[in-house]
């Protein structure tokens, strides 16, 4: 700012002449300042703090540099891209076959939803039709993995808030599902076992006795978990009214999956686009509504959905069970896949949200391009938004809340 | 302990020939000793006992190996920290950082010179007991400021900010609540206190007047508070803060740390005992001033306490983390008043009945 001469003001006797404003530096406004306000407040400064790349609870390797005063959070931005893997450009550059253990390690939590996914995008470019009893087992183990994925989900959150002995207590009834895919995959959390045009291996009679038995114990252990969380006080003290996505928000974000249905968004791809042979099953979706505690959209709806869910899952996969057809469980396919030229967008409802492929083949035996869209990722922005004006304990309580799985994020 | 002394030297020859200044410089530094060992050792088999528990809780097993049912794992937990190396960052503030821990133990072990654990086994029977256990106990503050000050680390400081803002202010709530059973005895002399505890169950203090009753919910509420125990860990927060003040620390200084935390989990036990539960009365009419007595009661006034310390591992794996200032309000406009109403029954009980 240039500091213009005052025009000087003829003196006109019996006039006073105005006084001239006194001239300002900026360091002397800047000391009057901080004189002034010494004595009312005390001078503090903003702190920049690193939430992780390795901090417990960043569920991975995010990194957000949030800035806060005191404990309230002003501002925060997350960095992701410490787990990138390219599993997108390793897609251009393998035949189909080899490419789907890639996709395993995407949500690592979630391996057969999004296998699921892959298989049908590549399905759907060659006009494979997959066997009925393939069908069924596709879904039969998704659901487990879905009911395993959102337990665990639920005792970490219990873990992000500070109670460790429901994480324990989920991971006790999660490594039983985890037994079952790792009897019929071979694997505890990387399966392989979803392959192109069917699966890999036939669920044997005594599998389903033990599959029917693991559901029936979550079941069982479900209103357990909600004593030690849901129905806990400090929980609700902690969950309700904390990181409100409101509805408007969360669609604006992208935000796919339990998060988007605790805002009050009725949507779900297995009802709504149904993918596979989920038309064909009977469930509800839960959806948040105000009148269990705190106001749609907070941290206590996102867990409460996913408990919702949980049954729900528990329900598909028990009429999977009972529908079983007989019959074969692999299509016959050539040994080097050619699908013709064509592109394919296939959208699966992972546990965290709406996974999408988008393929497109030119006529070799391997993909053009290939294109992920990860509901973690969509999940992991709405943060910035909402989590500004929050306190330390309610980032960590929002972050957990939205359930990212950071191999996804990054891909 | 001075009278002990005398009554060594005058039924000993041999004492008698080395000056008293020596025998009670000597005296002392093995009382010192001894207490130092005490509450270490119980200081360690809470460690062990956590863990058991924790693990019956969550399902799984806990340490068992080292020693019958695992009893000595302390000891190999010990050995490891000190075999560890002792890692200092380079922007930390050296000497500051050093110290630290050693004020924090120090805060804590303090305490017991005063707190008795049976009928005469108190190494210094001040008369102002209650009131020294609680100043004493304040300076492990100092030491928590100056370990998360001189680490030079944020979270470190977000940690020390919060066991500060706490630790302060659920001494007032504490001390407020401890003082009606003093207003109510009419000393602050710990032994006292529990000797006016003596014969049938009802005698306890916690039974004997509305106010003492709520004021042990409150004392005990508080002392959670100011252990920083779960619901009120949120200086040591894992999920938020990863380890508060002592993140910096490694080896045997974090196991300083580590010791005196649990230490003062004895201490609170204990002190709720002394206070509220007859201390080594059993609870019915008996003598415990012989000398099998006083080991009956010094196990009596152990059980009692190991009853509450599992009270309180039972409340930390159970229950989430409250907010930060979740944790305020619960003191300033929960605790602190009620202590006050307590504290202001106990004295109209006092100014009606004549105290007793």
């Amino acid at each position: 700012m240039s500091h213009e001469p005052v025009p000087s003001v003829p003196h006109v006797p019996g006039v006073v002449a105005p006084k001239a404003p006194p001239v300002v530096d900026a360091s002397d406004l800047a000391r009057a300042l901080e004189e002034r306000s010494m004595g009312q407040a005390l001078r503090t400064e903003e702190l920049v703090v690193n939430m992780g790349p390795q901090h417990p609870s960043t569920h991975g390797v995010l990194r957000v540099v949030i800035k806060t005063d005191g404990e309230v959070v002003t501002a925060l931005q997350p960095h992701i891209g410490n787990l990138h893997r390219c599993v997108e450009k390793i897609g251009e550059s393998l035949p189909y076959y080899q490419w789907l253990p890639y996709v395993d390690r995407m949500d690592y939590l979630a391996a057969i939803n999004n296998e699921h996914g892959a298989c049908i995008a590549i399905e759907r470019l060659a006009g494979i039709v997959v066997p009925e009893r393939a069908e069924y087992i596709r879904v039969i183990l998704a659901e487990v993995q879905r009911v395993a994925s959102h337990i665990f989900a639920m005792g970490v959150y219990g873990l992000d808030i500070g109670a460790i002995t429901p994480f324990l207590h989920t991971f006790r009834e999660r490594e039983r599902g985890l037994d079952l895919l790792d009897h019929v995959a071979g694997g505890r959390l990387l399966y392989h076992v979803v392959r192109i045009g069917g699966v890999k291996r036939d669920l044997s009679p005594e599998w389903i006795d033990e599959c029917h038995a693991f559901l029936d114990a979550v079941e069982e252990r479900l209103p357990e978990y909600n004593t030690l969380l849901l129905d806990n006080h400090i929980f609700q003290e902690r969950t309700c009214n904390i990181g409100v996505i409101p509805r408007e928000l969360a669609v604006g974000w992208g935000v796919t999956g339990p998060a988007l249905r605790a805002s009050g968004v009725d949507w779900d791809t297995r009802r709504d686009a149904p993918y596979g042979i989920y038309d064909r099953f009977q469930f509800e979706v839960p959806v948040a509504h105000s009148g269990v505690a705190g106001v749609v959209g907070d941290c206590f709806h996102r867990h409460w959905v996913r408990f919702k869910e949980t049954e729900q899952a528990i329900r598909i996969a028990r009429q999977a069970l009972r529908d079983l057809p007989p019959g074969e469980i692999q299509a016959k396919l050539p040994k080097t896949l050619k699908p013709p030229k064509g592109e394919a967008y296939v959208r699966v409802e992972n546990p965290r949200g709406e996974l999408a492929y988008y393929m497109v083949a030119d006529g070799t035996d391997k993909a053009w391009r290939i294109r992920c869209r990860g509901p973690s990722f969509s999940n992991i922005g709405v943060m910035t938004d909402v989590a500004r004006g929050a306190l330390v304990a309610d980032l960590v309580a929002l972050m957990g809340s939205l359930d990212i799985v950071l191999g996804e994020v990054d891909r | 302990m001075k009278s002990f002394l005398d009554g060594l030297i005058d039924g000993s020859s041999l004492l008698q020939a080395v000056p008293r200044g020596l025998v009670y410089t000597v005296g002392i530094l093995l009382a010192c000793k001894a207490v130092l060992l005490l509450v270490s050792l119980f200081a360690g088999e809470i460690v062990w006992m956590e863990r058991r528990i924790s693990g019956r809780m969550q399902a799984r097993i806990g340490p068992n190996r080292v020693g019958p049912q695992g009893l000595l794992q302390f000891l190999a937990d010990g050995v490891k920290l000190m075999a560890k190396e002792d890692v200092i960052p380079t922007s930390a503030d050296r000497l500051v950082f050093l110290i630290a821990p050693y004020i924090v133990f120090a805060g804590v072990f303090a305490a017991f010179a005063a707190v008795p654990l049976g009928a005469g086994l108190v190494p210094a029977n001040l008369t102002f007991g209650l009131f020294y256990v609680l100043a004493i106990t304040s300076v492990e503050v100092v030491g928590v400021i100056m370990a998360g000050w001189s680490s030079n680390s944020k979270w470190s400081i977000l940690g020390t900010m919060r066991e500060v803002a706490q630790v302060i202010s659920y001494e007032m709530p504490l001390a407020i609540s401890a003082l009606t059973v003093a207003v109510l005895a009419g000393t602050l002399n710990l032994t006292e206190i529990v000797d006016q505890q003596q014969g049938w169950v009802w005698q306890w203090w916690v039974l004997r007047s509305p106010a003492t009753f709520v004021g042990f919910f409150l004392f005990f509420t508080a002392a959670l508070a100011a252990l920083k125990r779960a619901p009120f860990d949120l200086p040591e927060a894992e999920s938020e803060l990863v380890a508060g003040f002592h993140t910096e620390y490694t080896g045997f200084r974090f196991a300083i740390f580590f010791l005196a935390e649990y230490a003062g989990m004895f201490l609170f036990s204990v002190l709720t005992v002394v206070l509220f539960f007859g201390g080594w009365h059993p609870g019915v009419p008996v003598s415990l001033t012989t000398g099998i007595g006083r080991a009956l009661g010094f196990l009596v006034l152990f059980a009692k306490s190991a009853f509450f310390l599992s009270v309180m591992i039972w409340i930390r794996w159970s229950l989430p983390r409250y907010r930060v200032d979740k944790v305020m309000y619960l003191c300033y406009k929960v605790l602190l008043p009620w202590s006050v109403a307590a504290m202001v029954v106990a004295a109209l009980q006092v100014l009606l009945t004549g105290g007793r």
